[in-house]
């Protein structure tokens, strides 16, 4: 395995009652991209997290996480890497504080080292002046920002993140990408994100995989994807071009 | 690749790896923890224990102001103070109270324990955490059953502490010991229905159906048991209008008590009450076979030792634990099998 290659799964597959969620996958992310995880509703993309994280056991094939396999090393995988849902979940009843205090101590980090951590975090989402405020009064772009601090307590090396701009305004979409620009640019950490919204998985991401049904149709950089499916150079085309294009043909 | 095979194989990477690298005591506690802070702040958890300390204190207080009036003048009877706990005077006794409202206190610390937290999206997240699986499980039961253990125990201290002034006994080391018994067994009963109500809370996405369930399974037990024992005794032994033989009589009795056993909250009041009454020699239903037998039985009134007592209820005490354990058990096979999705 490449040093560099910080996610790879070779045959990856899922079953649910005889159907195939994910159908040999072959994939590798290498380590400080941002990489476009692209593919309609219930193309399997989520169920590729969930065995990437080593919350659901894949029925064929495995996946190398940080060189750990996420299902007999779920925890070592689970050290490393932070996960943002679609529909990020808070204690509501408890700060903003708290409730990254409670991660931070399932993560082992003792209160002395986490507090600072938290601030840290805190400052980085801009959600400082919230931090004592309960989190059943956060908007949809608080709660995705406070997500986000959430998984950067933990300082991963990896961050899956599902739909991280959904359901935001333009003005929280775009802090949302240039926050996770920066994240990767000033800390070196290797992003998955699945998305719908290509304009932006555009504009951030160094490579894309494009998954439908099940199978990941193609993966690289989108001047090569371009290249070989619209036969178009640089800047001559759109990420929703070559998605549906790929669409249509399967 | 059976559907059926692959949650299985979870089950046992998980065992093996909590039984290779140790029990995740840090996750546990820190669930725990938690859990424990969220109970104690809940209001449902206030207006729970002010109800049951309400209700209990004021049944205390009639017991113990009736008990005095009663035995002003007299030589006290020994194990008095228990009394406290065992007497209705009107209403009724505070172990009659435990063994109809405890289910309520279990139900209501477990209903939602999980489905909640699915529904609100913080399982994924603590599932995504570096803790085992079953940290999260255990965390939540063990804290649950701490809140009962706390709440029962500073119940009974209140009523013991009213009964001391009230009735101005102090109780003998044998009544504490009966006590700290009755304690026990009173845990072990809520802690079961605190189980029945986290695995209703895990088998149904729903908060409202979990708690329409739990609430189906108290009625259960309570309403439907003792009807269906007395219909399968009269069937099995019917007792004519012109009367029976004293065989079918007891027949009949044994088959009723028999089939009410499958309900904890016979078990519980059998096992309760004979540890609280220091007299009450057998859980069983006893019909002496002549005037001998009577009169023998009326010459030996003397109550039983408490180590006795426990040997008469000790098979309602394992009974109590296995079915608890059984249904824990059962919660924690289904949890550690369902896959925990994003909402």
């Amino acid at each position: 395995m490449d040093t560099q290659t910080v996610i790879e799964t070779n045959d990856l597959t899922k079953y649910y009652a005889q159907q195939a969620a994910v159908d040999g996958l072959n994939l590798q992310v290498q380590e400080g991209e941002i990489f476009g995880f692209l593919g309609p509703n219930g193309a399997g993309k989520t169920t590729t997290i969930l065995m990437l994280l080593g919350l659901t056991e894949p029925s064929k094939g495995e996946a190398r996480v940080c060189g750990f396999n996420p299902t007999r090393e779920p925890i070592k995988v689970k050290r490393l890497v932070g996960y943002l849902p679609e529909d990020v979940g808070f204690y509501r009843d408890m700060t903003a504080r708290e409730n990254l205090q409670y991660v931070a101590r399932l993560n082992h980090i003792p209160d002395e080292i986490s507090s600072a951590k938290i601030r840290e975090a805190l400052e980085i989402v801009e959600l400082s002046a919230e931090a004592e405020k309960k989190v059943g009064a956060f908007s949809r772009g608080m709660s995705q920002r406070l997500g986000i601090a959430e998984v950067l307590i933990k300082d991963p090396k990896i961050c899956f993140l599902d739909e991280p701009t959904l359901g935001l305004d333009p003005d929280g979409a775009i802090r949302m990408i240039e926050l996770i620009q920066s994240l990767t640019r000033d800390r070196n950490i290797t992003m998955l994100i699945s998305s719908h919204n290509l304009d932006q998985v555009q504009r951030i991401s160094h490579r894309v995989g494009i998954m439908i049904k099940g199978k990941l149709v193609a993966m690289g950089p989108m001047e090569d994807l371009a290249k070989e499916k619209l036969g178009v150079g640089k800047k001559k085309y759109t990420l929703e071009e070559i998605y549906m294009k790929y669409f249509y043909e399967v | 690749m059976g559907r059926f095979s692959i949650p299985m194989k979870t089950i046992r990477e998980n065992l093996r790896e909590t039984f290779s690298e140790g029990i995740d005591t840090h996750g546990l506690l820190n669930v725990f923890k938690k859990e424990l802070a969220d109970h104690f702040s809940s209001y449902r958890f206030v207006i729970l224990f002010i109800l049951i300390a309400m209700v209990s204190l004021i049944s205390t207080y009639m017991t113990g102001v009736g008990l005095r009036e009663e035995l002003e003048g007299i030589a006290k009877p020994k194990f008095v103070f228990l009394m406290i706990f065992t007497s209705t005077r009107g209403w009724f006794s505070l172990v009659q109270f435990v063994a109809f409202f405890g289910p309520l206190i279990g139900l209501v610390l477990g209903f939602d324990s999980i489905n909640r937290e699915k529904s609100a999206g913080t399982m994924s997240k603590l599932v995504s955490q570096p803790i085992y699986r079953d940290s999260i499980i255990n965390g939540k039961f063990l804290a649950g059953i701490t809140t009962i253990a706390i709440m029962l125990v500073a119940i009974v201290l209140v009523i013991s502490g009213l009964g001391l002034r009230v009735l101005g006994v102090v109780p003998g080391i044998e009544e504490v010991w009966r006590i700290i018994i009755y304690l026990i067994i009173s845990i072990i009963y809520v802690s079961f229905w605190l189980g029945i109500s986290m695995l209703f809370s895990i088998l149904f996405r729903s908060i409202a159906t979990s708690a329409l369930a739990s609430i189906g399974a108290w009625i259960l037990f309570w309403l439907f048991i003792p009807f269906m024992a007395g219909i399968v005794a009269n069937a099995a032994a019917p007792i004519p209008a012109s009367g029976a033989a004293r065989e079918t009589i007891i027949r009949k009795v044994r088959i009723q008590e028999g089939v009410s056993l499958s309900s904890p909250m016979k078990l519980y009041s059998d096992a309760t009450a004979t540890i609280i009454h220091p007299t009450q020699k057998t859980t069983r239903f006893s019909l002496p076979a002549g005037p001998l037998e009577e009169l023998l039985s009326a010459r030996f009134q003397n109550p039983l030792r408490l180590s006795q007592s426990i040997l008469v209820v000790w098979p309602y005490i394992v009974s109590l634990i296995a079915i608890t354990l059984v249904c824990f058990g059962f919660s924690y096979a289904v949890f550690m099998r369902q896959e925990i999705r994003p909402i």
